[in-house]
């Protein structure tokens, strides 16, 4: 009960006491703070000996470009990683806590971690969250069964696929993967592909740009290539667009002595240093 | 114009804008599926499995929300792995079905879950169980589910007949499933079917051509 005397103890939990003031800030047109989000494209393929994955490097805030040169392919294990796409902050956390998760679960069974238990661990906080993590994520990996590659979605489903795009520039990505996917690709065919989906994303989808990042996963052996191809190289000036010295005439010169009086003149003793 | 770096898509949750179906047969059960996946316009898999193994000889197909219904039958699949366990005899349909309607009645504001269980126990040999979208649980002899259902009710009361063999049920199914995705634009890709009995499970895919198809043949 509350009394005049005594003020009520606040209680626990959340507070939606500015839910109110907030939904009137909006009708006014005052927009809440927004958050990194990368606008991005990011992919992976299964190829005849493992996995690769691909990711651009523009990170953006609304409009602008707030970091040229982000890594959007994140450590999970030794065997496993992970693309990222969605609130730059949730994708970095998620990754690292599920990482860490999985190394403790390495330390207790002594085995190389198994790309489905990634899955199942990421889907299943995704959903205890209910979409509120926004991240959208390409896992892709080698275990004792093979490559696996797989995209969780913010909410938390997940699909198995041998080819997946996410992001903004998925669709871009994705015209590009259905137009060259083959089942057991060699490696340099299957980074191609992968370089040519990303390009696809940077150059057609405002989210996306700057650099290929690529990782190719196989058995014994991780390939982190970064960068992987520089898409928007900066040009050579194919001439000297520097006025060439004498393109101004020279009317007339004159040198002229700027007179001036001693005034005063002072001398000073230094110190002698003596280490 | 304002340029907007993450269309409604990249956030939409992921629907599975479906078409499932379930037969009882003499000795088991057909269900099928189409296998397509949406969030909004975009097509997020095309090859979807939404026939989703629950114990060896239970299935059940999900429509709804992809995500609730992942997790829903992830959770089901651990349960009726448990009890196998713990009474080292294969689950009941009818058990599975009762937990499926458990989880989906209790969080009926949270989910959007339609689910059709099917499978073949010894005791009650194969059989369908429909839980639509608030949690109610019934057994019938056959049902449709998702968006695409409802452009094939007409068929599939005017063409089931009870008593009919596996090769009927399985046409009756792929014909059904290729109706509604012929009419509905939530639904497509290929038609996967399975069929569930005592010996176990066989899986089938109709793919592009081999879909049914009827007025459009001449």
């Amino acid at each position: 009960m509350a009394s005049t005397l005594l003020a009520e103890t606040p209680r626990g939990g959340f507070s939606f006491e500015n839910c109110c003031r907030n939904q009137f800030f909006e009708q006014k047109g005052i927009k809440a703070p927004t958050a990194y989000k990368t606008g991005t494209t990011i992919v992976g393929l299964v190829y005849k000996d493992g996995v690769v994955l691909g990711a651009d490097t523009r990170a953006t805030e609304d409009t602008v470009v707030a970091d040229k040169n982000c890594s959007k392919i994140h450590y999970i294990s030794d065997n496993i990683y992970c693309c990222g796409a969605g609130t730059a902050a949730d994708t970095e956390m998620t990754t690292q806590m599920i990482s860490s998760q999985l190394e403790l679960h390495r330390l207790n069974t002594g085995r190389t971690p198994r790309v489905c238990t990634a899955n199942r661990l990421l889907k299943q906080m995704l959903f205890r969250y209910q979409g509120h993590i926004s991240a959208a994520l390409v896992l892709g990996g080698v275990d004792s069964t093979g490559p696996h590659l797989y995209s969780v979605y913010p909410h938390g489903s997940t699909d198995k696929l041998p080819y997946v795009t996410m992001g903004s520039g998925s669709l871009a990505a994705m015209a590009v993967f259905e137009r060259g996917f083959k089942p057991n690709m060699e490696k340099e065919e299957a980074k191609k592909l992968v370089r040519d989906a990303i390009a696809a994303g940077i150059f057609n989808d405002l989210g996306s740009g700057s650099n290929v990042d690529v990782c190719v996963i196989t058995k014994d052996k991780v390939d982190y290539i970064r960068p992987f191809d520089e898409a928007n190289l900066k040009g050579q000036r194919q001439g000297s667009y520097r006025y060439k010295k004498g393109t101004t005439a020279v009317l007339k010169t004159e040198v002229k002595k700027i007179p001036f009086e001693v005034v005063k003149k002072t001398v000073r003793a230094e110190p002698m240093e003596t280490v | 114009m304002s340029f907007s770096t993450a269309p409604d898509w990249t956030s939409a949750e992921h629907e599975t804008g479906t078409t499932i179906m379930a037969v009882e047969y003499d000795g088991g059960v057909v269900i099928g599926a189409d296998s397509r996946t949406t969030t909004g316009a975009y097509i997020a898999n095309r090859v979807t499995d939404k026939l989703t193994k629950i114990t060896d000889k239970i299935y059940c197909c999900r429509s709804g929300s992809a995500a609730d219904t992942q997790a829903v039958a992830d959770i089901v699949s651990y349960h009726l792995n448990f009890q196998k366990m713990d009474m080292g005899e294969e689950p009941k349909v009818k058990i599975a079905a009762n937990i499926f309607r458990e989880l989906c009645y209790n969080n009926r504001d949270n989910l959007s879950a339609g689910i059709i269980v099917g499978g073949w126990d010894k005791t009650e040999g194969g059989q369908v169980y429909a839980i639509p979208l608030g949690g109610m649980l019934t057994r019938m002899p056959f049902t449709t589910g998702g968006s695409g259902s409802t452009y094939i009710y007409g068929y599939v009361d005017a063409n089931f007949k009870t008593g009919m063999t596996k090769e009927e049920c399985l046409k009756f199914v792929a014909n059904g499933v290729g109706l509604a995705i012929s009419r509905d634009g939530s639904s497509g890709g290929v038609v996967r079917l399975a069929a569930i009995n005592k010996d176990g499970v066989e899986r089938f895919v109709l793919t592009g051509n081999q879909v049914p198809t009827f007025y459009e043949d001449y």
